[in-house]
């Protein structure tokens, strides 16, 4: 953005985009998680994730980007001991409030995994409709459903003719939008994503992001990337998360992704993404 | 923590490096450009337009390991702007090596012929870029974006130098019209020097980028 002060001098500011006035669609307020020690694993995490638009976290291992995310939808807490604090509103409600069914929550913000996980039994077509199939809702319509859901992921093409074949007979990059397509067919409101190209070639790397960026015109996107170029590429907005010494995570800044880029606030996120530590 | 990409730091260092030679070498042709008109030496003439030669190699090869930064590590924040910065630099310092060189041939240009008067302003021009380059570079070496602006703004001294070297030529040509072709010759060596001000200022506030992040016109030319 290009502004002219009084002065007549002519600024440029990579970061002059806010969406200050926009309510996030995800909040989170001082979320503290542990993982049964008596030490957290990330601590007083307040972040917020803007409708339509992509959420990057990053940091480097043990930081607790992943912890952070999966607390997003509840998923944190399927595991054995572990326990949240703090408040995460999905728009105006507490989703870690009494009385709060963690299904209806995770139907609402659906998940897409590291690795590609298709159920290995199911056809392609049943694995669209499956969460929507074990959320036990009987569906009607479902050839739309999966015509829509594959045809968002841009598979409907490769694999119209074969929609009765195993999931697990699609390559990686395949399976992984398999997975988004049977994210999606629940029709959540946001969509979070860990490492979701970790396991996939540069190619079915480019066609995830790609896909994110058409994603993010219906749904809300959190994605948790070990790759800074990933980040910068598919978000809007930008995540840092770090372990101090005390191996606690937190967020250290949180900002538009092009000023995190080009021109963050704070030296750790600067020493971090320059490659000057880790 | 560990320090990483160490390899990566060290050719991002030697590109700055590489930076601070050519600009040397620029400033040197600056001097000697002026040096060889004052003393109407044609020698000297001769060696800074060959010297233009490396000056404009070494700006290829300063772009060529930008770029090949750029490609192959990915450079963020203040790497990347230091790198953009310096794309831009390079730029403005070969541009300067060619006002040298255009300096230079006006020096040529008197050969069988003798200076209109002694040069009093062209060589406090010369000294003013030349002072102005080097402090820049030093900025750029310790990353003061206030010593980066404070630089741009003698640009002004630079202008007026200029604008007092053309009202006493026309001065020359009023009162002599045979010596027109030798003032102007004068007047084009004056407003290279102007001109290669100019390009410090450029050079300044591509510095203030790369240390702020903000892009601003700290100077106006008053030509």
């Amino acid at each position: 953005m290009i502004t002219v002060g009084n002065d007549g001098v002519r600024t440029f500011e990579a970061a002059g985009r806010t969406d200050a006035d926009v309510a996030p669609a995800l909040r989170t307020e001082g979320l503290t998680a542990w993982y049964g020690g008596p030490n957290p694993a990330i601590a007083d995490v307040n972040l917020s994730v803007l409708p339509n638009k992509a959420t990057a976290i990053i940091g480097p291992s043990g930081c607790g980007k992943s912890t952070a995310l999966r607390c997003l939808n509840r998923m944190h807490e399927v595991i054995r001991g572990a326990r949240v604090a703090g408040r995460v509103y999905l728009e105006e409600e507490d989703i870690y409030a009494p009385g709060v069914d963690p299904v209806r929550v995770r139907r609402r913000i659906g998940m897409v995994f590291q690795k590609p996980n298709p159920f290995p039994m199911m056809s392609i077509f049943d694995n669209v409709i499956a969460g929507l199939r074990l959320s036990g809702e009987r569906v009607k319509n479902a050839d739309e459903i999966v015509w829509r859901c594959l045809d968002a992921v841009g598979l409907w093409g490769e694999v119209k003719d074969k929609l009765r074949s195993s999931g697990s007979s699609l390559s990686g990059g395949q399976q992984q939008r398999l997975c988004i397509a049977r994210a999606i067919a629940m029709e959540p409101d946001v969509l979070l994503m860990d490492e979701p190209c970790s396991a996939l070639d540069p190619i079915a790397t480019y066609r995830i992001e790609e896909l994110i960026s058409q994603l993010k015109r219906r749904y809300t996107i959190a994605i948790v990337t070990h790759n800074m170029q990933q980040a910068s590429r598919v978000s809007d907005y930008t995540a840092f998360f770090l372990a101090g010494p005390d191996r606690v995570g937190r967020l250290v800044e949180y900002g538009p992704t092009e000023q995190i880029f080009t021109n963050p606030k704070e030296r750790r996120t600067e020493d971090y993404i320059t490659g000057r530590f880790g | 923590m560990a320090v990483l990409r160490e390899s990566y730091h060290r050719d991002l260092q030697s590109l700055h490096d590489e930076v601070l030679v050519l600009g040397k070498m620029v400033e040197k042709a600056i001097e000697r450009s002026v040096e060889s008109l004052a003393n109407l030496d044609f020698e000297m003439a001769n060696k800074v337009i060959e010297a233009d030669r490396a000056i404009n190699l070494r700006r290829f090869h300063i772009e060529d390991q930008a770029i090949r930064l750029i490609a192959t590590q990915q450079p963020m924040a203040s790497d990347l702007r230091q790198i953009v910065a310096i794309l831009n630099i390079v730029v403005d310092l070969e541009r300067i090596g060619d006002y040298a060189v255009g300096n230079a041939r006006i020096t040529l240009r008197h050969q069988g012929s003798t200076l209109l008067k002694p040069l009093v302003d062209l060589p406090r021009m010369a000294e003013a870029v030349s002072s102005m380059l080097q402090r820049a570079l030093d900025a750029m070496v310790v990353r003061d974006a206030a010593a980066a602006k404070a630089i741009a703004r003698e640009d002004d001294v630079v202008d007026a130098l200029y604008d007092q070297t053309y009202r006493e030529l026309l001065t020359y040509m009023m009162a002599d019209p045979t010596t027109i072709d030798r003032a102007t010759w004068l007047l084009w060596a004056a407003h290279n020097l102007e001109r290669a001000a100019d390009r410090v200022t450029n050079v300044c506030e591509r510095i203030v980028y790369e240390v702020t992040g903000r892009m601003e016109e700290v100077s106006v030319s008053t030509y």
